[in-house]
């Protein structure tokens, strides 16, 4: 659906050159939810306005669906803009405008007509759940709710991918989740494509299938996000995994834990995919000659399947302990022994 | 009683006169607000990082609106005659003051729309982008709508300084009630001519500002 090659993007600013995008090379495929990470002035924005032409770049080409946006302009470019939409971190609505004249908004530009206009805005209130607000002023609303109207503004002329900017960054954790599951919603049932730009490791392990992260204008790692998370290869990218696991809090504790089970061993348990439904803890117990004590453990869903890392504490009979722990190796999970007793 | 207390008020006269005032007001206001918008639409988008961005452009039309915002009014008046005498033939009656008003009072307006427009979010602009919005469109579906209030309440100040240079040209013989105040009141020594020619301008003024304010706040949905 999108294809980005040797793209690259230096503005020219009174300190010298900024190099914002430097040689990004990536493809995002239909229907896939792709994430970009990075902190800011990691140029993430940039990249983001180059998939509409909102910035033109310095070299490289921006393709999405068949489409060479980079070279695109005039009526060309504002017509493919239609089938690329785009959220915003401050939802940029229009305070003038009703909700139900905001989200008509692009379908005026588009040039539909007035009743098919009604027809569609309804549909679009009805798909995001602001039903009984179509007459209230964004002043009106809470952040959430904006969102939701600029989400239903941005699908108005079905698009094929949709662009969010930092799109729950202003919100509450409580309704960015509900933002994300509007967003996973949208993506199945309309099969839409959507990038979305982040500081975030939370939103991307909520729902994205493949994750970039950039620094310094760099896409420095690439992979899904399954992937990223169990073997983040970047110190940048272990820092954003760890904003979910929380290493150091993680670590304090396992000194804590060694403390507290000085016998037997230490197991830490990375569990990915459909590993985390199998029975593999009771199996274990039921074949071998250990106790085993669940000292800590935690489960996250992501959007390719569940990832989990659990803190075993095995005792018994040394050899069983061996026997057990090659168990689980074989069991493609994968195992770290953290302490001997 | 108001006879004995205003001995030299000719009523019918203070009514025509208060009439070619607020015609005089009306008119100049409506073209200033037209012109001035134009003008402070063309100075916000030829403006560095904006749709139109155009140096030259930008340039010349800041220095014609701040070359025309710095004339004293009245001096403008007498520079205008030769111009105003080649488009009306005249130079007397509130027809003649029309063309000054609107050169002195346009690039006025125009700097206050330039503010107005500097006010909207630029996401909102970026936003229309996205879109695939044209700048036409831009322009008359979120630069106009999006700055109104500000747009509005520009407007009533304009329309108040544009009632005393109403006055002001009353002075060359525009008529209205400058001309009265000056010509009937000051020039013969009648007071209360003068006294009841500005208790008018000031109800005047009085009723454009509460007008103008209710309509602003109307419009502000902010």
């Amino acid at each position: 659906m999108i294809q980005l090659q040797n793209l690259s993007k230096t503005f020219v600013t009174g300190n010298g050159k900024l190099v914002a995008v430097d040689d990004v090379n990536i493809t995002v495929d239909t229907g896939e939810i792709f994430g970009i990470i990075g902190y800011s002035g990691a140029g993430k924005s940039t990249l983001i306005r180059l998939l509409n032409g909102l910035e033109k770049p310095t070299s490289g080409s921006v393709t999405v669906n068949g489409q060479q946006i980079s070279s695109s302009s005039g009526q060309a470019l504002r017509s493919a803009r239609q089938k690329v939409s785009m959220i915003f971190q401050h939802f940029n609505l229009l305070w003038s405008r009703t909700v139900e004249d905001n989200i008509a908004f692009p379908l005026e530009i588009a040039g539909i007509s007035k009743s098919k206009r009604t027809e569609r805005v309804k549909e679009l209130i009805e798909l995001v759940g602001l039903k009984g607000k179509e007459k209230a002023y964004p002043s009106q609303l809470s952040g959430g709710q904006k969102q939701r109207v600029g989400i239903a503004r941005a699908l108005a002329n079905n698009p094929e991918v949709l662009l969010c900017d930092e799109a729950t960054s202003a919100l509450d954790p409580e309704t960015t989740d509900a933002i994300l599951e509007l967003l996973v919603d949208i993506n199945k049932r309309l099969g839409l494509t959507i990038v979305l730009i982040t500081h975030e490791m939370h939103v991307i392990r909520k729902i994205c299938h493949r994750v970039a992260v950039m620094e310094a204008g760099k896409v420095v790692e690439m992979g899904s996000v399954l992937d990223i998370f169990q073997k983040p290869q970047q110190d940048i990218t272990k820092r954003f995994v760890a904003q979910i696991n929380g290493p150091e809090e993680a670590n304090q504790t396992i000194a804590h834990l060694v403390e507290q089970y000085p016998s037997g061993k230490l197991v830490k348990l990375v569990f990915v995919g459909d590993r985390t439904e199998q029975p593999i803890l009771s199996r274990l117990i039921k074949q071998y000659q250990v106790e085993v004590n669940i000292v800590q453990g935690n489960i996250a869903q992501t959007q390719n399947g569940a990832y989990g890392t659990l803190y075993l504490q095995i005792e018994g009979e040394s050899l069983a302990i061996e026997k057990a722990i090659q168990y689980l190796h074989g069991q493609d999970v994968q195992t770290e022994v953290i302490s001997h007793a | 009683m108001l006879e004995k207390l205003l001995p030299n008020v000719d009523w019918i006269n203070m009514w025509e006169a208060a009439l070619e005032t607020l015609y005089m007001t009306a008119l100049a206001t409506g073209f200033t607000f037209i012109i001035g918008l134009a003008l402070g639409i063309t100075l916000f988008l030829t403006s560095p990082r904006q749709l139109w961005a155009n140096k030259l452009v930008n340039w010349l039309t800041g220095a014609f609106v701040n070359i025309f915002r710095s004339i004293p009014f009245i001096i403008l008046i007498i520079l205008l005659i030769p111009f105003t005498k080649l488009l009306l033939g005249s130079i007397r009656g509130p027809d003649a003051a029309l063309p000054a008003l609107i050169i002195g009072a346009a690039p006025f307006y125009a700097r206050m729309v330039l503010i107005a427009l500097r006010e909207i979010d630029k996401g909102v602009i970026e936003a229309a982008r996205s879109m695939g919005a044209k700048t036409s469109t831009i322009i008359w579906k979120v630069l106009l709508p999006e700055s109104l209030p500000a747009l509005l309440s520009g407007l009533t100040v304009t329309a108040v300084a544009l009632v005393g240079y109403t006055a002001m040209a009353g002075i060359i013989g525009a008529g209205g009630l400058g001309t009265l105040a000056f010509q009937d009141g000051f020039q013969r020594s009648r007071e209360d001519v003068t006294l009841v020619a500005t208790i008018i301008i000031l109800i005047i003024v009085f009723i454009i500002q509460w007008v103008g304010d209710s309509i602003t706040s109307k419009a502000d949905k902010r």
